[in-house]
């Protein structure tokens, strides 16, 4: 990835995303990080929208997604993300606790780039995240142009 | 990765294979390697036809793609799967020497989970694939499972 590509991270639980941004920061990944509490937020970022901050045109992102968060979760982030024609590019790398096939399955079918099952124990956690920057460390991101192409969850 | 899962190298040179392979195992990957030398052999594979070994029901994979291949090239092997609606599922990382920023982008379009340039430095090159091989050998990491044919 891009030194200025930009990491996304959405994550309801401050913990974890402290956590997070720590181990990639220790694999090496000096890209920068964004959080989002929440899938509202990481929406009305990606198809710039709200109050809050928006994203840029012509760069790089990739994006941490949590599934359960509060008012819009995980899957239907990814599912409009990945339904829109210009933001259907970004990597997603799902990152969390669920480790039902189901869920697995439809992610996968959305379109999710990987899926991984969030350790329970801290250092675990902490060595995963870690692996993810190693790989991180080592792919291409695409830029992402203009506007999105659809409305996206409009609320 | 799912320990029963199985990743499938599609490339044509050899040299890359056994470079690809040797740098899986030692970052500890358990899982078992099926190489292919061409896209129609992976798409055989995949879609269950002709007369070499065939993708099992109910399995989990995992496929590093090439994308300049004798027959098929990888563009061709990512459009049929990202259109069949059971082998879409399968994640795709995308290893090649092409790294003109157009591809890039059209590859991510079609679907792919991962674009990876092989470094022309040999060392380079097997540090990638190394750093590929630790983040799969992680115990988190959920493929899932794939039904049936294909259904195109």
């Amino acid at each position: 990835m891009n030194k200025e590509g930009v990491i996304l991270i959405a994550e309801d639980d401050e913990g974890h995303f402290e956590l997070i941004k720590r181990s990639l920061q220790r694999a090496g990944v000096c890209n920068e990080i964004l959080r989002f509490a929440d899938g509202q937020e990481t929406l009305d970022f990606l198809f710039v929208r709200g109050d809050g901050a928006k994203r840029e045109h012509d760069k790089e992102y990739l994006l941490l997604l949590d599934i359960r968060m509060p008012k819009i979760d995980g899957m239907e982030v990814l599912e409009k993300v990945k339904k829109d024609p210009e933001l259907k590019k970004i990597p997603v790398v799902m990152l969390t606790t669920t480790d039902d096939p189901r869920t697995i399955d439809r992610c996968h079918d959305l379109g999710c780039s990987v899926y991984i099952v969030k350790p329970v124990e801290y250092q675990d956690f902490a060595e995963a995240v870690r692996k993810v920057g190693l790989l991180l460390s080592v792919v291409e991101v695409p830029q992402i142009d203009g506007m999105p192409k659809t409305k996206g969850a409009v609320k | 990765m799912n320990k029963e899962a199985v990743i499938l190298i599609a490339e044509d040179d050899p040299g890359h294979v056994a470079l690809v392979k040797r740098n899986l195992w030692r970052s500890c990957i358990e899982n078992d390697i099926l190489q292919f030398k061409d896209g129609q052999e992976i798409l055989d594979f995949l879609f269950r036809r002709g007369s070499r070994a065939k993708r099992e029901e109910k399995a989990f994979y995992l496929l590093l793609l090439d994308i300049r291949m004798p027959r098929l090239d990888g563009q061709e092997v990512l459009r049929q799967m990202k259109e069949d609606e059971e082998l879409r599922k399968i994640p795709v990382i995308i290893l090649t020497t092409t790294d003109e920023a157009s591809e890039v982008d059209r590859y991510y379009e079609m679907g792919c989970s991962f674009y990876m340039i092989k470094p022309a430095d040999y060392n380079k090159f097997m540090e990638s694939v190394e750093n590929l091989g630790v983040f799969l050998s992680l115990e988190g990491v959920r493929v899932p499972q794939i039904d049936g044919a294909g259904h195109s």
